[in-house]
């Protein structure tokens, strides 16, 4: 409540300032704009950053830093006796967290009083009673130490709180000086303005770019978590996939190479499908159909795109599974043992590529230069000379590009997986055969009743980790490939 | 005016190789070429001038039905080479294609090798007997295409990668490739600096030998220095068609001396 109450107020100051600054600057034109180096707006804004943005950026990193400089200070009350054998102080300091949450409350509901809440000499008995009374989540006896602690951490956070907000405050009215003092008719304030939306867009582009770094971190830990638990070698040369959760550690067999197979068979058979289909509806959406048909057919391809890939699952379980069976089954041929096979989810999954490939393709192709054409149709060439030795070729790295893409999704795929292909892990040359991949896999380990300590769920970051490698090879080649050859017409 | 001398020659050997006669085009409702009658004859550079937008360029492409490509381009009336009408529906506008080469305004070399480039129109029209053959017409190509000496050493080299005058004479290379009875340029140099231009000018000279060539070109310095016949256009109308020298010493239409004189353009 504080906090937003706080950034009300910067907010106003800044407001505030906005029209102060317009004033201003009127003021000292002569009240005539074509005086001023630039539009009176930017001299209100200029005001309205100065006022908000440092003010904004200080209680942004008062409120990162102060929660780390009260849990050690309170940390440090807790003696090492007061911490349970199997028990953590992590866990303590969290228990004094919502003891002090709870004294929190129970004062602001009026049924403790704030002395007593301050009291060091108060009853841990009766606190305790007190809080669990007014509603707060407090899971055992409060212990003297805690107690103390728990009080402590109250008074210094609000402490910490008060002094925030003061100097928020002052530093926003300082801001708001600082840029009322420049608020004169000769100032560059459009400058300054400009500069501020530079570093707000900077600053968009760092935070996508730092969470990526983010995801790949907690990854990493995790991941060498695991391998301190399980050998490399066994998990990226072994063959067997057979986690168990009965018994902790040695075991499990968790070799990453039939996932890996899956993986990479499921998603070949999905690009066979989709490749051919997609790049053919290309070709015919760009070269031969007409405006009218083009008009209808691309965003009607384009609607499979949108289809969830959880309804593809469904398809493949319930339509193209039972299908397969009654052709190459018991009754068909024999060769199959289950609706859920490896063909199954890559038929599907063939499907969900089509739109990808077929409307990047499209976009590429459409992007070759007509002048390309017509220099061919010129030599007498007919269209689908033109289209298979002079279209294609000069749009080959984009649709490379396009093609890797739809891979990566194949790679990354889960659900229809999932439904589809089985959730056995085996090393198999069968597309008949259910097998699983790796993202499947990793879904499996870490839904239920997950113990984050034991191997067998720290596998799911490693195989996430392997996924992450490959499909990022994958995308750098992709790059590599649409950068080499991009400049060859234009 | 050595080219001068040349034309009159000719005259007197004079073939018609391309008649038109009462052609009209139409995109969409408007109309772009109206009631046009020229006869273009065999072994002669015919220079097409006018101001933008006249209509010379659609012209152009009438004569090899390039028009085709554009869905909304109408052609009426009756444009005969050696006689055969060439929008007879017995007639593959592919196979006229191949006998009517065109160099376009831009240079556009295929994203291949030189030597694919050049060979791209022997290859689909199956030319050659063998590699040597092969290699022999992309050879023959490039030196009438006066190039060959730039690009001999580098033939596996994109053709993306020549200079824009050097691109433009290998597009010029690869239409001769396919041995073409007439070859159309759409202001062949007008991407081109002045060095280029002259190497172009050169080579149109020399193709005169063997083909018919029709240009359209914007410069009238050009025009005269190239051409033994011009023709000028003005708004779709076919204005005035002539010797050169007569076009642009004595015009017998008001027009054509207004736009050489540059009063009107």
């Amino acid at each position: 409540m504080p906090i937003l109450w706080l950034f009300l107020i910067v907010s106003g100051i800044a407001i505030a300032g906005y029209y102060l600054g317009l004033a201003r600057v009127m003021q000292s034109a002569g009240g005539d704009r074509r005086h001023m180096h630039s539009l009176p707006s930017y001299y209100g804004g200029n005001v309205a950053i100065k006022a908000a943005v440092p003010a904004l950026l200080l209680m942004l990193v008062w409120l990162l830093v102060q929660p780390m400089i009260v849990n050690n200070s309170v940390s440090a009350l807790i003696p090492d006796s007061a911490i349970d054998e199997n028990s953590s102080r992590g866990l303590v300091l969290s228990e004094v967290r919502r003891a002090a949450d709870g004294l929190n409350r129970a004062v602001a509901q009026g049924t403790m009083h704030a002395d007593l809440a301050n009291d060091p000499q108060a009853d841990p008995d009766e606190v305790t009673s007190r809080l669990q009374d007014a509603g707060a989540i407090v899971t055992s006896q409060i212990t003297r130490p805690i107690l103390n602690a728990a009080q402590s951490y109250r008074q210094q956070t609000q402490r910490g709180n008060l002094l925030m907000s003061g100097a928020v405050i002052v530093l926003a009215l300082l801001g708001a000086l600082w840029g009322l003092r420049g608020a004169q008719a000769d100032f560059r304030a459009r400058n300054v303005v400009e500069t501020a939306v530079k570093m707000l867009l900077i600053g968009a582009a760092s935070i996508a770019i730092l969470t990526t770094l983010g995801i790949v971190l907690s990854l990493v830990f995790n991941t060498i978590e695991f391998f301190r638990l399980y050998p490399a070698s066994d998990f990226f040369f072994g063959t067997n996939w057979a986690p168990s959760f009965s018994g902790r550690g040695g075991s499990s067999d968790l070799g990453v190479l039939p996932l890996l197979w899956g993986t990479f068979y499921i998603s070949v058979v999905a690009l066979a499908v989709a490749i051919p289909i997609g790049l053919f509806a290309a070709v015919y959406l760009s070269e031969y159909a007409s405006n009218g048909v083009r008009a209808v057919a691309k965003p009607l391809l384009e609607v499979l795109a949108g289809i969830p890939t959880i309804v593809y699952g469904l398809f493949a379980l319930l339509t193209v599974g039972p299908l397969l069976v009654s052709v190459f089954g018991r009754d068909g041929l024999g060769i199959m043992q289950a609706g859920t096979a490896v063909i199954t989810a890559g038929l599907v999954m063939g499907i969900m590529l089509i739109p990808f490939v077929s409307s990047l393709s499209d976009d590429i192709i459409n992007a070759v230069p007509q002048a390309m054409r017509d220099g061919s149709y010129g030599l007498g060439a007919t269209k689908s000379e033109t289209i298979r030795q002079v279209v294609l070729p000069a749009a080959l790295p984009g649709i490379v590009g396009a093609i890797l893409l739809a891979a990566s999704r194949a790679i990354g795929e889960t659900m229809i997986v999932v439904l589809g292909a089985g959730a056995a892990a085996r090393l198999s040359l069968n597309p008949f055969d259910a097998m699983t991949t790796v993202t499947a896999k990793i879904v499996s380990q870490l839904t239920g009743d997950a113990d984050f300590a034991s191997p067998e769920a720290l596998v799911a970051f490693a195989l996430g980790m392997t996924l992450f490698v490959i499909t990022l090879a994958l995308n750098v080649f992709a790059l590599y490939i649409v950068r080499k050859y991009r400049e060859q017409y234009d | 005016m050595k080219d001068n001398h040349i034309a009159e020659n000719e005259v007197a050997t004079k073939n018609i190789k391309i008649a038109a006669r009462d052609v009209q085009v139409y995109y969409g409702d408007t109309h772009a070429i109206k009631d046009v009658n020229v006869e273009i004859e065999d072994k002669t550079v015919t220079a097409f001038i006018g101001p933008s937008g006249c209509g010379k360029s659609t012209f152009l492409r009438c004569i090899n039905r390039m028009n085709d490509t554009i869905d909304i381009c109408r052609v009426v009336g009756d444009i005969r080479i050696d006689g055969e009408d060439i929008y007879d529906r017995k007639v593959d506008p592919v196979q006229l294609r191949a006998k009517v080469g065109m160099v376009f305004q831009k240079p556009n070399p295929f994203p291949k090798s030189i030597y694919d480039n050049v060979a791209y129109g022997p290859r689909i029209h199956g030319l050659a007997r063998n590699k040597a053959d092969l290699d022999d017409i992309v050879e023959r190509a490039l030196r009438r295409g006066a190039i060959w000496n730039e690009v001999k050493d580098r033939l596996d080299a994109p053709g993306t990668g020549l200079s824009g005058g050097q691109q433009q004479r290998l597009c010029i290379a690869r239409a001769v490739a396919t041995e073409p009875e007439v070859l159309l340029m759409d202001e062949p140099c007008s991407a081109l600096d002045p060095i280029a231009t002259a190497q172009v000018e050169e080579l149109i000279d020399e193709l005169r030998q063997n083909y018919s060539v029709v240009i359209v070109t914007h410069s009238m310095q050009q025009a005269a220095r190239v051409s033994q016949k011009t023709a000028f256009f003005h708004l779709g109308n076919l204005v005035e068609f002539g010797d050169t020298d007569k076009i642009f010493t004595t015009p017998e239409d008001p027009r054509t001396e207004s736009y050489i004189t540059g009063r009107i353009g």
